[in-house]
């Protein structure tokens, strides 16, 4: 493929695999995220995702939920379960079941057909922008302890393997322990939403979160929820 | 307790037909057989009176001719007077004590003596108060026939024990030979017999009546269960029926007319099922047709949208005429893409197909947060928002989306109608009490004419065609913010005056389903210059809104 070529020619912004099966929308979409400074690349089925998953090694996944060969949904558990990549579902449904099944199954955010290039391109640079810098630094709350630089968060010397979402979830409580953060708040700093979102991206990955880390997920210590205004870091040791 | 008590019972009384029907044919029967056998003794009594009375008289007939003829045979010459009543009176007593009647011997008549002074001869133990002053007035007098009467018979027997007996008492009048003067002579029977037989008869009448009634009042009870336990079961399913259990049948057994009542019942119920089930067929094939088109209008609007997108952002390097064009297929882009979300949203109302995602929320949080996002419209129009809230947060269970959407849409309304560069700023006001939470939205534009405040809430109404299509808005804001409303079992009102702005008021429950009786917030705004002409707040007056 030439955009491969070109992309091996100078350095981009990130790599964006594109799994729709709507071919003059996904050469769109291509266009757009060039004149962003993306590289990408298209697959049209679903069956062949992951394959091509593997070899192109993306920064981001954009991905249809409706697609032939196999479902969406399922492309995108399949790459959870061996990558911890941002995934962003395109939807053209935003009714409550879809959005949430797609979330839980591993989906870090949505945009909603039709979208607007600009949204679509600020949800993808909220996912990549992470690479920056940060100092080195180790953060701990209750009996994890969060490094900062390196991504990783342990528990008793374990590494607890964290999605680079749900490691800056936890990342924002810990840093501020004594504050409730809303819902909205988190979407602002963890999502990069500017605007009023979906707060079921935040219900969704705290639960995702919280089965991970948390001893028993029922009954959460280490992120609480506070009745009525949203969520904060377990306090105590 | 008792008063429990008794309004338990009058609750059964009322809700069973068959108590009532039991009751009252028992009522009836008891009235009918008391009557019949009031009836029936009196009759019996009447005939064991009457008949014992010819037999007493023609008893006292034979002893008066037998008497007159003893008299009659004694001799002429006979002067003592007592010796003869003596002789007169004592065979008659004699015979009196044998055969069960007791005798008074009274006189001589013309005297005016009173029995009850003295002077008669009578059967020992005997009152004398036993005959009556009527028939011994009768007897004051000489040559009166013979005449008798009922009385009551007062009689002690020789342990000392006073009895009282209705009997029968016969006076007849015998002229004594001695003195020539006239007695009379009461022969008094007792009725003790014919009482016995009386009370014999009364007996065995109110045990038959006893029995009858309750016979009635069980074949009353049975007939009735065999009506009533069909009625009770049907009303059972159809209770069910009502609750959704749409499979629910009666049984029918026989071929009378219960079973006949339960099979058009059932056919009743099958009609309703299948119909329902068309129904319910109808809404999911709706439901699925307004999902495709969604899915399929979208994929290629998001093409378009970002092709136009791209033309947009290169206008600069196109002559006048092309970059023209680029912006207005821009501009209408984001119009049909607004129309078709409100469309799709709308249809998804009408099919039953959304779902409150709840959440107890401060709304005086989502109101800064829309005013705050209409802030830059509001400046371009010149016009001033501001928020009034007390110092309490005002709190609801809601879904935070839709009533984002809902003041979304109440405050760039009120900006859009507003007259741009107002002194007096479009306001949000909130408050809240234990049932209930409300959010007005108050413009001070053109207002609404009388009873278009009923109609804003219509699709693709517009208040002035003339100055429509300014805002921008698709028409079916509204609609969809007062669907919204409803959803959560709110009311979304509007009040306005034209020229003098208009007001919304969203009111919703303090929990999502909870009862909603009244706002915290009055519809109309309470200012000096326009209370005048509105009528008093009210919050019946509920313009517009079906709740």
């Amino acid at each position: 493929m030439s955009q491969q070529a070109a992309a091996a020619s100078y350095p981009t912004k990130g790599r964006v695999l594109v799994v729709d099966d709507d071919a003059p929308l996904a050469e769109m979409l291509s266009i757009v995220l060039r004149q962003e400074g993306f590289d990408s690349r298209v697959v049209g089925r679903g069956d062949a995702a992951l394959a091509e998953f593997r070899d192109y090694r993306p920064d981001v996944v954009l991905l249809d939920l409706m697609l032939p060969g196999r479902d969406g949904i399922d492309v995108c558990k399949d790459i959870r379960a061996e990558s911890g990549v941002p995934i962003v579902m395109l939807t053209a449904k935003s009714d409550t079941v879809d959005v949430v099944v797609g979330l839980e199954s591993g989906a870090d955010d949505y945009v909603v057909k039709p979208f607007k290039p600009k949204e679509l391109v600020a949800r993808i640079r909220a996912r990549v922008r992470r690479s920056d810098a940060v100092p080195s630094e180790t953060l701990s709350i209750r009996d994890l302890s969060i490094d900062v630089a390196g991504h990783s968060v342990t528990r008793d010397g374990e590494e607890i393997p964290l999605t680079p979402l749900e490691f800056d979830l936890l990342l924002a409580l810990a840093r501020k322990p004594w504050q409730v953060f809303t819902r909205q708040v988190l979407l602002e700093e963890v999502w990069g939403y500017q605007h009023a979102a979906d707060t079921r991206l935040v219900n969704v990955h705290v639960q995702r979160l919280r089965s991970k880390i948390e001893h028993d997920p029922e009954h959460p210590e280490i992120v609480v929820t506070v009745r009525g205004v949203g969520y904060k870091a377990g306090s105590g040791s | 307790m008792i008063l429990a008590y008794i309004r338990r019972a009058l609750t059964f009384w009322r809700r069973s037909i068959q108590a009532r029907v039991v009751m009252s044919t028992v009522v009836l029967t008891a009235v009918v057989i008391s009557a019949v056998g009031w009836l029936l003794l009196q009759q019996t009594r009447d005939g064991l009176v009457r008949h014992r009375v010819d037999v007493v008289l023609s008893e006292v007939n034979a002893e008066m001719y037998e008497t007159r003829n003893r008299l009659a045979s004694a001799s002429g010459t006979e002067v003592n007077v007592s010796k003869q009543q003596r002789d007169l009176v004592d065979p008659i007593i004699e015979s009196g004590e044998s055969r069960g009647f007791y005798v008074v011997l009274a006189g001589p008549e013309g005297n005016d003596v009173p029995l009850s002074v003295g002077g008669g001869m009578y059967s020992g133990g005997l009152d004398v108060s036993s005959v009556p002053a009527a028939l011994e007035r009768h007897f004051d007098a000489v040559n009166r026939s013979t005449a008798w009467t009922y009385t009551s018979i007062v009689h002690t027997d020789d342990a000392g024990r006073t009895t009282e007996v209705p009997g029968v008492i016969v006076g007849s009048q015998v002229q004594l030979p001695a003195d020539g003067q006239t007695y009379t002579l009461y022969y008094l029977f007792p009725l003790t017999d014919e009482q016995e037989t009386l009370g014999l008869v009364t007996r065995a009448l109110l045990t038959a009546a006893g029995l009858l009634i309750a016979l009635v009042a069980g074949i009353t009870w049975l007939v009735t269960r065999q009506v009533v336990t069909p009625v009770r079961m049907a009303r059972r399913v159809a209770e069910r029926l009502a609750a959704g259990r749409l499979q629910e049948r009666l049984r029918v057994s026989g071929e009378d007319d219960l079973a006949r009542l339960a099979l058009s019942f059932n056919q009743m119920a099958t009609n309703l099922q299948r119909q329902i089930r068309q129904l319910e067929e109808l809404s999911w094939v709706q439901r699925r047709f307004v999902s495709d088109v969604s899915h399929e209008l979208r994929t290629p609007l998001t093409t378009v949208r970002m092709a136009s997108d791209v033309l947009h952002d290169a206008r600069g390097q196109f002559d006048p005429v092309t970059a023209r064009a680029a912006e207005l297929l821009q501009v209408e882009l984001d119009r049909f893409e607004t129309l078709l979300v409100d469309l799709l949203e709308i249809s998804r109302f009408d099919a039953g197909a959304v779902v409150l995602d709840l959440e107890d929320v401060d709304l005086t949080d989502i109101a800064h947060r829309v005013v705050d996002a209409a802030q830059p419209i509001a400046d371009q129009r010149g016009v001033k928002v501001v928020v009034e809230h007390p110092d309490a947060p005002v709190r609801a269970e809601v879904d935070v989306r839709r009533v984002e959407r809902i003041l979304r849409n109440l405050v760039s309304n009120a900006i859009d109608h507003a007259y741009p560069d107002a002194d007096q700023p479009v306001s949000i006001r909130l408050a809240s009490d234990e049932h209930a939470a409300a959010v007005t939205v108050r413009d001070h534009g053109v207002g609404l004419a009388p009873g278009e405040s009923a109609m804003v809430f219509n699709r693709f109404w517009r208040s002035d065609p003339a100055r429509a299509r300014t805002s921008g808005g698709t028409g079916l804001g509204l609609a969809i913010a007062l669907e919204d409303a409803l959803l959560h079992g709110g009311w979304l009102q509007a009040w306005g005056r034209s020229g003098r702005g208009a007001q919304f008021r969203l009111t919703l429950p303090r929990y999502a389903g909870g009862p909603l009786r009244h706002s915290p917030l009055h519809l109309a705004p309470a200012l000096a210059n326009v209370a005048e002409d509105v009528p008093e707040p009210d919050d019946e007056e509920t313009s517009g809104v079906t709740t």
